[in-house]
């Protein structure tokens, strides 16, 4: 069971939180004007990387606030979390791999 | 004759304190100290099990956890527990055991025909079986399942109870050996705190078997007794025995299971939990797990008496027990010499075969200066005895190991004592995504490197030397505990001096050859428990499963209750042997929790009964209880389902309820609805993003119905939303969807729209709702309001704030039923006194309390849907025939751009209708399918399924509604429904809407 920190919280338990894939896909201002394949990729369409990527959780048995955190997917370990809004942190060079 | 085989002086049994104990129902006597297995043994019992397949005779292999033969039930009756290993279990007086896996008895098995007929049974045979006809494999599989049994579970409840306790630490230390216990002290001496653990009743791992050894010029068990001592005066030291670490997970977070009374039998009271289940957050990781010895894989090595040699030298030296009087030890390295050495010395006769073809060392020429004989470069081919051990056939070794020379000779004996080498004991470090590297040297698998903060030290680090898992042991405990934050500029102490006999070199011969191919007449067993031989490794090579987790599926090596302890690098090695491929290239199987067997009472710990699920009842619940309710489980919501009368069964009782309420007036509890107070100048502005209908106009005091959609745009939830005033709203969901839009507001406006001015608060808990329904209804509340109540003054759709009983409340004019309703909220305390009043009050019109059943059946009579159940996350508004609540001006929502998708834009989806069967008393199943022609057997067209169906008395018929394909095109048409009993029922499609089309009735009687 991982340790989680929580921007707001510090550090809890992994049991206490929710991951909701990937963060910063935007809501398209004009959805009307995208075509079918467009509006598509928005909904349906997630990278998955295999190594680092970034992701929105949420610390739902706790503050119920939602962050970002960078996480590698192969070691499941945390680079860092950071409040919505913030600037998202570099990828360590390592690639995750 | 009693105890036989028991030692007349030494071990750690305590001889004042004789026991006695029944193994399949006779008695024994053993002492204090012993474990199941050495008291058995003492009196000459080696017979303790049945092998899984086969029904082999089966005796005691090791002394310790990696046990994979001697495995009973220990206990009786509702205290009985299946599957343990008699090598851990401790003796106490009035123990109760008994073999498993045979019928009718241990002695005679009818079972072991299937060895007879073994060359049948090779592996993957249930699976090349039973696959044909696939119809019938779920009738296989109970047969299989009842003959290939272990234990059987008791079917009573579990007396005892069980403890679940969560802690922190700073270094966690999991084995109680010379390295374990050298951590424990440098750790210690820093102040951090540390928790040691080790799953034995003694601490000193395998120094307690280890007659002779020394530190610093003492017993080796004075070293330990002294460490035991210093760290039970540190205040941060935490010291558990009979606890076994059983699973290493993510961010050092450790499991194990403390056994606190087995030792001592069944209490009489329920003071003290019969087990611990720990969960242990460390900071730093110490293993200090030790190692297995590896069985010799030589024909027919499985009968009872064939034991490890480091077990028999524990029997020998902890217990007080020689496991027989003529022995054969069988090496190929020069520890199994210390058994030899230790056995002839207790008065055994001991005779050894070893592989290698000129073994030298010190421990070699001390058994030759005993004059005890040694048979050198050669093999045991092959044992004689069945249910007991009585002689083995040797041969000589051609000079490649892979095959024998010359001629067979026999030796009489009763037990043998082998060793193949020792793999250290990775199984945590595995656990916790360690990665294992190859050691030449020691033909093993030694810790790599891992990602979590974890130390291994002594010998599950292949470090085998005494002096060398003190040092490890010390220098890691001080590492880990500065890495933790204590000890700053401490430094490791000197390792004390533990010299030791020089040992010789291996000669791994992964298995040993015979005089005739492999498996003709005997068998090579490299996994016991499960029956694997590696003539099935060389089978499962031929139909090409060499993946090491194909080999481990097809031939179950390691997925008996041992795990494969004593197994899988043997497994491994010969797979990579047939293949011509070096070990590390077969590579292991991910090693998985639990390390050692774990009772489900111990991982519920106090989460039973009453414990198990919190329920969550409304404020309204004590009167439900008085007035008879029979409940349903609503997400954790006790809601009454329905009210019997006496003798009412429960169609009888909905029936009723459901003509009272249209007839007259009914009450529900509608507190568990989902309710959440919207405020802030966005607030509209959410609403119109949520809804696909328009917010802005809403004046206060008037609510309006809305469907929420995801970005797909499919209907998930739906429910009345009222303005209380500017910028303020008051939402309610379906009760099981409470939660899920509370999360879905939440994830909007936290992660999209921060900067807008609106928040939602769930408020679920603080209103309690009763709800009236029926023609009367406002008879009923105008005594007890100080409202205008007529139809002018309180129209539908509209809400009041007023006194009700005394108390404030908001009423809404909502309905669910399309009859006169008002849904009567109040602070959540006052429920119970508004509920008993408005009964009091609808006495005189004979006021129906009802449940959720009736509530379906009333609001299926007028079409109305319940989300979840008429919907599945793949319906859009269009398709439940909603277009009018779907907003073409308000702009953007969402869900909206998914409406116009070429597949949602189809005009042939599923859709929602009304379905009438031909029979008015047929009640249609909910999952049933519609086909558009009935054949005699599946495959048939399928336009789709029937989500919701009662029994109506309103409309004095069944009703049903459907989603169906192109299902608003095919109104008027008649299909089959087929049943799951062969019968089919013709129906019709109509219109969703049964009863009251017109919507008359929706103002009720006037007063």
């Amino acid at each position: 069971m991982l340790v989680i920190k929580c921007p707001f919280c510090g550090e809890r338990d992994q049991t206490e939180f929710t991951c909701h894939g990937e963060a910063h896909i935007a809501r398209p201002e004009n959805p009307d004007e995208l075509t079918d394949e467009q509006w598509g990729d928005y909904i349906f369409f997630r990278q998955n990387i295999k190594g680092y990527q970034y992701e929105r959780w949420s610390h739902d048995h706790g503050c119920g606030r939602w962050f970002n955190a960078l996480r590698n997917s192969v070691t499941d370990q945390f680079v860092d979390t950071y409040k919505i809004g913030e600037e998202k942190p570099a990828i360590p060079s390592d690639e995750g791999k | 004759m009693s105890q036989s085989n028991r030692i007349k002086t030494g071990g750690r049994i305590d001889r004042n304190k004789p026991v006695s104990f029944t193994f399949d129902g006779k008695t024994f006597q053993g002492f204090e100290g012993d474990t199941l297995a050495s008291a058995l043994l003492a009196n000459n019992v080696h017979l303790m099990g049945r092998s899984f397949k086969y029904h082999r005779p089966r005796g005691v292999l090791s002394a310790g956890s990696e046990e994979p033969n001697a495995i009973v039930t220990i206990g009786s009756g509702k205290r009985s527990d299946p599957n343990t290993r008699a090598t851990v279990v401790e003796m106490f007086d009035g123990l109760e055991a008994s073999s498993q896996n045979c019928w009718p008895s241990l002695n005679f098995d009818i079972g072991g025909i299937n060895n007879k007929l073994s060359r049948f049974f090779p592996a993957g045979f249930y699976y090349k079986t039973f696959m044909w006809p696939k119809s019938m494999w779920m009738k296989y599989e109970e047969i299989i399942r009842a003959s290939a049994g272990m234990g059987v579970a008791p079917e009573e409840g579990d007396p005892d109870t069980y403890a679940v306790k969560h802690e922190y630490c700073d270094v966690l230390i999991a084995g109680g050996g010379p390295a374990g216990l050298s951590a424990a002290l440098t750790a210690g001496r820093t102040g951090a705190r540390v928790i040691l653990i080790d799953e034995q009743n003694e601490f000193g791992g395998s120094l307690l078997s280890d007659h002779g050894a020394e530190i610093d010029g003492k017993p080796a068990m004075d070293w330990v007794d002294a460490a035991l001592a210093e760290l039970k005066e540190m205040e941060e030291v935490t010291i558990l025995n009979r606890t076994a670490v059983i699973g290493y997970f993510d961010h050092n977070f450790i499991t194990a299971m403390e056994k606190i009374t087995d030792h001592l039998g069944p209490q009489d009271s329920n003071d003290t939990p019969r087990q611990r289940f720990w969960k242990i957050r460390a900071k730093q990781v110490v293993l200090a797990s030790g190692s297995f010895e590896r069985p010799m894989l030589f024909g027919d090595n499985d009968r009872p008496g064939v034991m490890l040699a480091s077990a028999v030298r524990t029997y020998i030296n902890r217990y007080g027990v020689l496991p027989g009087k003529d022995m054969v030890v069988f090496t190929n390295n020069d520890s199994a010499y210390k058994t030899a050495l230790d056995a002839f010395a207790n008065g055994g006769r001991v005779e050894i075969v070893d592989t290698r073809v000129d073994p030298k060392g010190p421990l070699v020429e001390q058994a030759r200066s005993l004059d005890i004989t040694i048979h050198t470069n050669a093999a045991i081919v092959g044992t004689k005895g069945y249910r007991r051990l009585k002689g083995v056939e040797v041969m000589e070794l051609n000079e490649a190991g892979d095959g024998v020379k010359g001629t067979k000779f026999h030796i009489g004996c009763d037990v043998v004592a082998m060793s193949s080498g020792w793999n250290p004991a990775v199984n945590l470090f595995s656990q916790a995504r360690g990665k294992l590297r190859y050691d030449e040297e020691l033909t093993s698998f030694v810790p790599d490197h891992c990602q979590w903060d974890n130390y291994s030290v002594g010998s599950c680090n292949g470090t085998f030397t005494l002096e060398g898992a003190l040092s490890e042991g010390l220098e890691a405990g001080l590492k880990a505990a500065q890495a933790a934050g204590f000890g700053e500029g401490q430094s490791v102490p000197a390792t004390p001096s533990a010299p030791e006999v020089e040992h010789g070199d291996m000669r791994t011969l992964w298995y040993i050859p015979m005089d005739r191919p492999l498996a003709r007449g005997k068998k090579h067993f490299h996994e016991f428990q499960n029956d694997s031989t590696v003539a099935d490794i060389h089978l499962a090579a031929r139909e090409g499963y060499i993946s090491v987790e194909h080999l481990k599926r097809y031939t179950t090596t390691g997925m008996g209750t041992d795990q494969g302890k004593t197994s899988n690098v043997n497994a491994i090695a010969i797979m990579a042997q047939i293949r011509g491929v070096s070990i590390p290239q077969v590579g292991t199987t991910t090693f998985r929790p639990p390390f050692v067997p774990v009772t489900f009472g111990a991982i519920a710990g106090h989460d039973v009964e009453d414990l198990f699920l919190q329920a969550r009842k409304t404020p309204m619940h004590s009167a439900h209880d008085r007035n008879g309710a029979i409940y349903e489980d609503v997400g954790d919501w006790k809601r009454p389902y329905y009210f019997p009368k006496a003798g009412e069964d429960m169609h009888a009782a909905v029936q009723r309820e459901c003509k009272a309420v249209r007839d007259s007036v009914g009450i529900m509890d509608g507190s568990t609805l989902g309710k959440l107070d919207i405020q802030g100048k966005d607030a509209s502005r959410l609403l119109n993003l949520l809804y696909t209908n328009a917010w802005s106009k809403l004046a206060p005091g008037k609510c309006r119905y809305g469907l929420m959609c995801n970005e797909h745009g499919m209907v998930f939830d739906d429910g009345v939303t009222t303005c209380i005033g500017e910028n303020h709203y008051h939402m309610t969901t379906t009760t099981g969807g409470a939660g899920r839009v509370a999360n879905w507001i939440e994830e909007w406006i936290q992660t999209e729209y921060p900067d807008w001015d609106v928040y939602a608060t769930s408020v679920t808990e603080q209103w309690a709702v009763s709800i009236l329904n029926g023609p009367k209804s406002r008879k009923v509340l105008e005594k007890l309001v100080d409202i205008d109540l007529s139809a002018e003054a309180f129209p539908f759709m509209a809400m009041k704030e007023c006194h009700i009983a005394g108390v404030p409340a908001r009423i809404y004019r909502i309905s669910f039923t399309g009859e006169l309703s008002y849904e009567i909220n109040v602070p959540a305390r006052y429920g119970l006194h508004v509920w008993d009043a408005l009964l009091e009050a609808g006495e005189e019109f004979d006021i129906c309390q009802y449940g959720t059943e009736t509530m379906h059946v009333l609001r299926a009579e007028k079409g109305f849907i319940i989300a979840g159940q008429d919907t599945d996350g793949s319906v859009t508004p269009m398709d439940l025939d909603m277009d009018w609540i779907v907003s073409k001006k308000k702009g953007d929502f969402l869900g909206r751009r998914s409406f116009t998708r070429t597949d949602t834009a189809r005009t042939d989806r599923k859709q929602l209708v009304g379905v009438l069967t031909e029979d008015p008393n047929v009640v249609l199943m909910e999952g049933a399918h519609l086909v558009r022609e009935l054949k005699d057997k599946p495959p048939m067209d399928m336009l789709g399924h029937v989500t919701s169906s009662y029994m109506s008395p309103n409309c004095g018929r069944s009703i049903a509604m459907a989603l169906i394909r192109d299902g608003k095109n095919l109104k008027g048409q008649s299909f089959m429904v087929p049943t799951m009993s062969g019968k089919a029922h013709k129906v019709t499609i109509t219109d969703p809407i049964f009863f009251d089309k017109e919507n008359k009735r929706i103002d009720g009687e006037p007063s």
